[in-house]
């Protein structure tokens, strides 16, 4: 193995997390940064050719090679597991700026209860109302901690919205159920697609409190407090799945390369694929990875900030056995245990007799009401919430050709079915709706005994499943999505069937979490309340694999919120007294 | 490249393929004229008698009919094509290592052929497809329509109907111009909030003809 010259920082993953963190440690300190991605290079120039649905959207040319690594799937431990062999309800991104680069841009600030969840749901109804098996859990971290970072998190990335609540003050047209905020969203609103004007005025004839999806597709020019500056957004449509040609949507590569590119103490190594990270008693020395040729090499390194995305960072972990493995059976060790996704349906498709001209849009340019993060359970049976929404991302003909109402029968093919699909085509949108998920007893990520990468390292296995308290969820919803569906004007509106098992197979948004948890303690979390490692003082694991639980909103902002905290910890406090920050 | 078959040529009339078409209002494209003589199309992965057998098979999957063009205007055979002999058609998109095991649905597709094994197995299933009236191979077409071909071949063939045309199919922009799609277009910001329950149609273009430089399909870059 070749080993490497020492430095400073080694951080694993070129992603929002990753590159937040080299941003601040290059930027406030003097500490030689690396940062190892195992996929390629990446900036916004290349993503003039890739407005091309086949390539991106089906073929998927921003994930993670699946021959090289997948996950196994089952949905019980006494299940056996397979490897999911196309990607189906998540997708892993790959190359600088990970994810990242390909998302939405839909950014929600979590609400304060959910970072007290355990003690909410018991305060509010009683330790009996708990899902059976269910192991949802306080943060140690509150909103209020979290709100200044929350704050610099939106301005780094220019997000537009409209404040619901500001310094406690109620604004109508904003999020009136969020968290009280210091200050406006930095950019105003995007402009109204038809549709989700359509859903506002719907939801508020119907007595709910719609507001604009908050969006890092960034509605007008704007310049971040670093001084890095994007355009406005175009309503081109080719967002999630794509990088954005124009550098509207934040991204990695539009908003943090900059500052870092051409930084004296910033080293980007691309083609490197950690494969190990090398801990010595309760420090870490460095990494093992092998490079863009295969060669295996040792990076040494004074402090390592693991960021490869929540199902990389549990694997890592697992692999380089830092830290106990969660048994399900007998509840004992931490790693890998709180496996969650996002309750994500589309909760009511809709049928209308006049076009859309939903070719037009943005991946978070959108509407949506809060009133269902808000339920007051007392007369449910279930205790948890989320939000419906319409969102424009720009529709495509492949992947949303052929969608028809209810009363269309027939087989999915030849000349009826061409008529119909023909005319529906443009006439059809969907009332959406994504959920909280609880975690569970036995919703956790493992090694597979099985199935190998590239590398001959075993796969990540996923064990998860809804449960009842998801699935009573979404029945409540759907009638009311179905209620919203009609004032629309459609003419016709189809349910979503239920949720019944977790389906590998059906796009749920890329918002898996947990696997190396957030706690108060190390005998029930992973890290410490700064992302520390509770057993590797310089080992800190970022993004969304630390969240207990996932509370309903996507997750991206709240990551990049938890590594502005920590970085502020590990700048104000761990270099100058190493060691445990808890 | 070299893996072209050069050896097989998809000999069409010009009018199969699709003439010059006028632009109309919403989604009806209108073909005024039909240019005279042949092309001779190289095929990369099938036989001729396979691409004319591909060929009428996803002419009625998406027909050519009274709602407008269809399957063999688009040239959807010479997008399947291209796909089956590039990376794709060898299974590069997938995770193939073994074992193969029959699992629950919510596992997803765990079969052990490549898309190139299933046309294959598929394109004796279908035989001398191409010869039969349009009754007998939509009679055939039922007979398979659960089959793991079957879903393959109409996902292709709706991908070859919707694609960028440097893909090989959706021909002088046929089906954007059905579902008056407008292609890759580098800004609606001034037309996002007009247009409320009125067709907005801009005439299509395609990704080359917007960036004026020809790009480079993912099916000539082998991963």
């Amino acid at each position: 193995m070749k080993k490497l010259p020492a430095v400073d920082v080694a951080i694993i993953g070129a992603g929002w997390t990753g590159l937040t963190m080299a941003k601040e440690l290059a930027t406030r300190t003097g500490l030689k940064i690396l940062v190892l991605e195992r996929g390629g290079p990446r900036e916004t120039r290349d993503y003039l050719d890739n407005m091309d649905e086949l390539d991106y959207a089906v073929r998927l040319r921003m994930m993670q090679p699946i021959r090289d690594e997948t996950v196994t799937f089952r949905h019980a431990p006494r299940d056996r597991a397979l490897p999911v062999r196309q990607y189906g309800s998540f997708l892993p991104g790959t190359g600088v700026g990970g994810s990242g680069e390909h998302w939405s841009g839909i950014s929600y600030r979590y609400y304060p209860h959910d970072f007290r969840r355990l003690s909410h749901i018991v305060e509010k109804y009683g330790h009996s109302r708990l899902p059976e098996d269910c192991t949802v859990r306080d943060w140690p971290i509150t909103y209020g901690d979290l709100e200044p970072y929350y704050e610099r998190a939106e301005r780094l990335m220019g997000i537009s919205g409209k404040a619901g609540n500001l310094n406690g003050r109620r604004i109508d047209g904003g999020n009136v159920f969020e968290g009280p905020r210091q200050s406006e969203y930095p950019t105003p609103p995007m402009k109204m697609p038809h549709l989700a004007a359509l859903f506002r005025e719907a939801a508020q004839t119907l007595g709910y409190h719609p507001f604009p999806l908050p969006a890092a597709t960034t509605s007008v020019p704007y310049t971040n407090p670093d001084g890095v500056r994007r355009a406005g957004c175009s309503f081109c449509g080719y967002c999630e799945r794509f990088g954005c040609m124009v550098g509207a949507k934040a991204q990695p590569t539009n908003t943090l390369m900059p500052i870092l590119a051409h930084h004296p103490n910033f080293e980007l190594r691309t083609g490197a694929w950690v494969r190990r990270i090398v801990v010595e008693g309760r420090l870490a020395q460095g990494v093992q990875y092998a490079d863009a040729r295969g060669e295996e090499c040792l990076q040494p390194a004074g402090l390592v900030f693991l960021a490869s995305w929540t199902l990389n960072n549990t694997r890592l972990l697992l692999l380089s056995r830092i830290g106990e493995p969660y048994d399900p059976d007998t509840g004992r060790g931490t790693l890998g245990s709180n496996l969650t996704h996002q309750v994500t349906v589309p909760a009511a498709t809709v049928f209308f007799d006049k076009p859309l001209n939903s070719f037009m849009g943005a991946g978070s340019a959108g509407v949506a009401i809060g009133d269902f993060d808000a339920l007051d359970h007392s007369h449910l049976d279930f205790v948890t919430g989320g939000a419906l929404y319409t969102v424009c991302y720009g529709t495509r003909p492949i992947a949303n050709f052929g969608a028809l109402p209810p009363s269309v029968h027939g087989p999915n093919w030849g000349s009826e079915w061409k008529k119909a699909a023909l005319n529906f085509y443009d006439r059809t949108g969907s009332v959406r709706f994504y959920g909280e998920h609880l975690a569970y007893r036995a919703n956790y990520m493992d090694l597979d005994t099985v199935y190998k990468d590239r590398w001959g390292d075993p796969l990540l296995r996923m064990t998860l499943d809804w449960h009842e308290n998801e699935r009573r969820l979404v029945d409540y919803i759907t009638p009311r999505a179905l209620e919203i569906a009609k004032a629309l004007g459609a003419v016709e509106t189809a349910p979503f069937t239920g949720l019944k098992r977790y389906d590998a197979t059906r796009y749920q948004g890329t918002h898996v979490q947990g696997g190396t948890i957030v706690g108060a303690n190390e005998t029930q979390s992973v890290v410490n309340r700064y992302l520390q490692h509770w057993r590797v003082a310089n080992l800190f694991v970022l993004g969304a694999s630390a969240f207990p639980q996932n509370p309903s909103g996507n997750p991206t902002l709240t990551a990049v919120a938890l590594t502005y905290r920590t970085a502020d910890a590990v700048v104000e406090k761990f270099l100058k007294h190493p060691g445990d920050l808890a | 490249m070299s893996r072209r078959s050069r050896r097989h040529f998809l000999n069409l009339s010009a009018t199969t393929l699709g003439g010059l078409l006028v632009y109309t209002l919403d989604r009806r494209p209108f073909r005024v004229h039909a240019q005279a003589g042949t092309l001779k199309l190289p095929l990369r992965f099938f036989t001729e008698e396979e691409a004319l057998t591909i060929a009428a098979a996803a002419a009625r999957i998406f027909p050519s009919d009274a709602s407008g063009p269809g399957a063999n205007e688009a040239g959807v055979v010479i997008y399947i094509d291209r796909q089956l002999a590039s990376a794709y058609g060898r299974d590069q998109y997938r995770y193939t290592q073994p074992p193969f095991e029959q699992g629950v649905p919510e596992q997803g597709w765990q079969g052990k052929e490549t898309p190139r094994e299933l046309y294959r197995a598929g394109l004796k299933t279908l035989g001398r497809f191409h010869l039969l009236t349009s009754a007998e191979q939509d009679a055939k077409l039922h007979q398979i329509e659960h089959t793991p071909f079957f879903s393959l071949l109409r996902t292709h063939t709706i991908e070859g109907i919707f694609c960028d045309p440097m893909h090989g199919g959706n021909r002088d922009l046929i089906g954007w111009q059905l579902i008056g799609f407008p292609g890759p277009h580098m800004s609606y910001f001034d037309d996002i909030d007009q247009h409320y329950g009125t067709p907005f149609r801009p005439k299509p273009s395609s990704l080359a003809q917007i960036l004026g430089h020809p790009v480079r399909p993912g099916e000539d870059t082998e991963p």
